[in-house]
């Protein structure tokens, strides 16, 4: 049986090399669709690879709560009820939080002052945030040089500062940053660290996680009990000829739970222990998990879509293919009739065609498949933009069109084996 | 009756075209033995193709039986017919019918390959075919480098190749000038005295005179018979 295959595979490609021209037209159709299956797929799994590698940065057993100014608060109370807007999360929502969800590790509150940092005549407008020595961990922050902040620093109060190596760059581009200290307001604040975010080593603009805004470069870390002392509760922020204050007293609070699992469980009963002391709507809730999950399912659907808009380009390929393979069997009929009388068996005739069609898809499909990798290495290295060839996408395409080849082959071929050998013969 | 190859009994070939049924072949009653010579004659329409499809398996009868070499294949299957053909077959064909993208060894082979034979493993028997036929000097040739002539003396060895136990032969100089014809019929003459049954089917006369037997057809049944030689008249009258 093998042998039976191998020799009419042996004889099939002959009889494709004698129209070369014909059959290379003929296998562009799954060229290019198979290379659109892979090359697509490869995009969109970067594309989207990107975002779940930011979402899993923010990590996966975390829940993150954000305060925000609510929205019909804002006009209301400017005037009428006090001076200040007192909006968002409290010192005291980290401690329930920390005491009544089940699951929860730690409870990481942080505070996050827009002002700019100097340092002699260097000036850059950045962010202060004042948080827990966790942070460090939980954000995924690298240590470059000294150290991050420690339980004492947040004991005693201390003025100290870790920098992120943006900053660093910018405010000490002569000095050392370790023996320097950074001025905020009139304020000093000693250097004791420098850190780097680990997604800024891969360069992705625009892709920096939401908790920490877009001056991503230019942080300074310091204890959140000295940004308490220092800075209160009460942030102005003046702007031409008005000034606006807002009371609040946490930007942010990380609550990490034991395992991933409790995430589930653990949204609702934080939104209800939250809801009790929140009259207004002044804090969000965002789950990476939820995120990761939604991601996911766009990128289901983004893979449907170009998955199918492939599919069918693989389609059009198998028809141009079959209706080369008719045409062949038209102009092959005299063939067809001598190998008849000559003892083929209808399904030696089926066979022969057959593999015709299936060396040419095959054969298709295998170049569509190197120019389907090569494809999106292009597209990296011209856009920079990430592409992710898998392997499941690579046997998707070789499969499809093999099965292509099959279907396609099928109707031509068991045309062929049922011409009436003294009909075929007598064709001209 | 071991040596006997075919025999036709009663053999009726119907095709309706349409309403109109038409009669192509009226009841063929026929005999033939291992080493003849045998000619068919007869007017257009008068049944002799069809009687030379259903000799070759092409075709089966539509009433009466066929055994050829004492198989009755009057009812076989697709499958077992073309079996019969590959095995005990050979075909030679007025417009020669080789396959043109292969080569003059590869034509020879084709009959094998459906039997399962590698070229390689007998190469050397189709080598000696195209010897036998005079082409032994251009076994790569393709089909359309050769003149007719050798056109059909490659169908002739491919018609050899399985060692059939008969050769049918469908006006096989029809295509050819007088000269190449003769070459043609004297390797026949060769072959049917080396032992091999020969049936061809002709409009020529001179062609008809050169077989030991030479059947007229008229009307979809053998109207009369001639003896050119006297020992297909012997074999004739030992088997009435």
């Amino acid at each position: 049986m093998m042998f039976t295959v191998l020799r009419t595979v042996r004889l099939g490609v002959k009889s494709l090399l004698l129209h070369k021209l014909r059959s290379v037209l003929t296998m562009l159709g799954i060229i290019f669709g198979v290379c659109s299956v892979v090359s697509m797929l490869a995009i969109g799994e970067g594309a989207s690879f990107e975002a779940q590698q930011a979402i899993k940065k923010l990590g996966s057993n975390n829940i993150l709560l954000r305060s925000v100014k609510p929205a019909d608060d804002n006009k209301v109370s400017s005037g009428t009820r006090s001076f200040a807007t007192e909006y968002g999360l409290t010192y005291q929502d980290a401690g329930r939080l920390q005491l009544t969800i089940p699951g929860v590790k730690r409870v990481l509150p942080m505070r996050v002052i827009r002002d700019n940092l100097r340092f002699a005549q260097n000036s850059v407008a950045g962010q202060i945030i004042g948080t827990h020595p966790l942070y460090a961990e939980i954000a995924g922050l690298d240590i470059v040089r000294g150290r991050f902040l420690t339980e004492t620093d947040e004991t005693h109060m201390d003025n100290v500062c870790a920098i992120t190596a943006g900053l660093s760059a910018q405010l000490f581009p002569f000095q050392d940053p370790l023996a320097e200290e950074v001025k905020v307001g009139s304020d000093y604040y000693r250097v004791v660290g420098v850190v780097r975010e680990r997604s800024t080593e891969q360069k992705r603009p625009g892709a920096a996680s939401p908790a920490e805004g877009n001056a991503l470069d230019s942080n300074i870390y310091i204890p959140l009990s000295t940004a308490r002392s220092r800075f209160g509760e009460t942030l102005i922020r003046r702007s031409a000829g008005s000034f606006e204050a807002e009371r609040v007293q946490l930007h942010q609070i990380t609550v990490q739970l034991s395992d991933p699992d409790r995430v589930e469980t653990a949204v609702p009963q934080i939104e209800s222990t939250l809801q009790h002391f929140h009259t207004k709507r002044d804090y969000e809730m965002i789950v990476p998990l939820q995120l990761l999950r939604q991601a996911e399912e766009t990128k289901r659907m983004f893979n449907i879509v170009l998955g199918s808009i492939a599919a069918i380009s693989l389609l059009v390929g198998g028809i141009g293919i079959m209706n080369i393979m008719l045409a062949t069997v038209t102009e092959r009929t005299r063939e067809i009739g001598i190998r008849r009388a000559l003892g083929a068996r209808k399904q030696d005739i089926v066979l022969q065609f057959l593999v015709e069609t299936l060396v040419l898809s095959v054969g298709g499909g295998l170049i569509g498949l190197c120019l389907g990798i090569i494809v999106p290495l292009l597209v990296q290295a011209l856009t920079h933009m990430p592409t992710v060839i898998t392997v499941w996408s690579l046997v998707l395409a070789f499969t499809i069109s093999a099965a292509v080849g099959v279907l396609f082959g099928m109707y031509p071929a068991s045309r062929a084996a049922n011409l009436r050998p003294i009909e075929a013969l007598r064709h001209i | 009756m071991s040596d006997e190859i075919i025999r036709l009994e009663n053999v009726e070939k119907t095709f309706s075209l349409g309403e109109v049924e038409v009669k192509a072949l009226r009841g063929v009653n026929l005999e033939i033995r291992q080493g003849s010579y045998v000619a068919i004659m007869g007017p257009s329409g008068s049944g002799k193709s069809t009687m030379l499809n259903i000799l070759g398996c092409l075709d089966s009868p539509s009433r009466g039986q066929y055994f050829l070499g004492g198989e009755d294949v009057s009812q076989m299957s697709d499958d077992a017919l073309s079996a019969v053909r590959g095995k005990r077959l050979g075909f030679v064909f007025q417009s020669y019918n080789l396959i043109d993208q292969l080569s003059v060894l590869e034509n020879i082979h084709v009959p094998l390959f459906y039997q399962g034979k590698n070229l390689d493993a007998c190469y050397e028997e189709c080598e000696a075919l195209a010897r036998l036929v005079g082409l032994g000097d251009r076994l790569d040739h393709r089909p359309t480098q050769l003149s007719g002539g050798q056109q059909q003396r490659v169908a002739i060895a491919r018609s050899l190749v399985n060692d059939p136990l008969l050769i049918l032969a469908d006006e096989p100089t029809g295509n050819l000038d007088s000269k190449t014809g003769q070459e043609i019929l004297e390797l026949f003459e060769k072959l049917n005295a080396s032992g091999k049954t020969i049936v061809l089917v002709t409009h020529g006369d001179e062609v008809a005179q050169r077989a030991h037997r030479v059947l007229h057809m008229l009307d979809g049944v053998i109207d009369r018979e001639n003896f050119n030689h006297e020992k297909a008249l012997y074999e004739a009258k030992a088997a009435s």
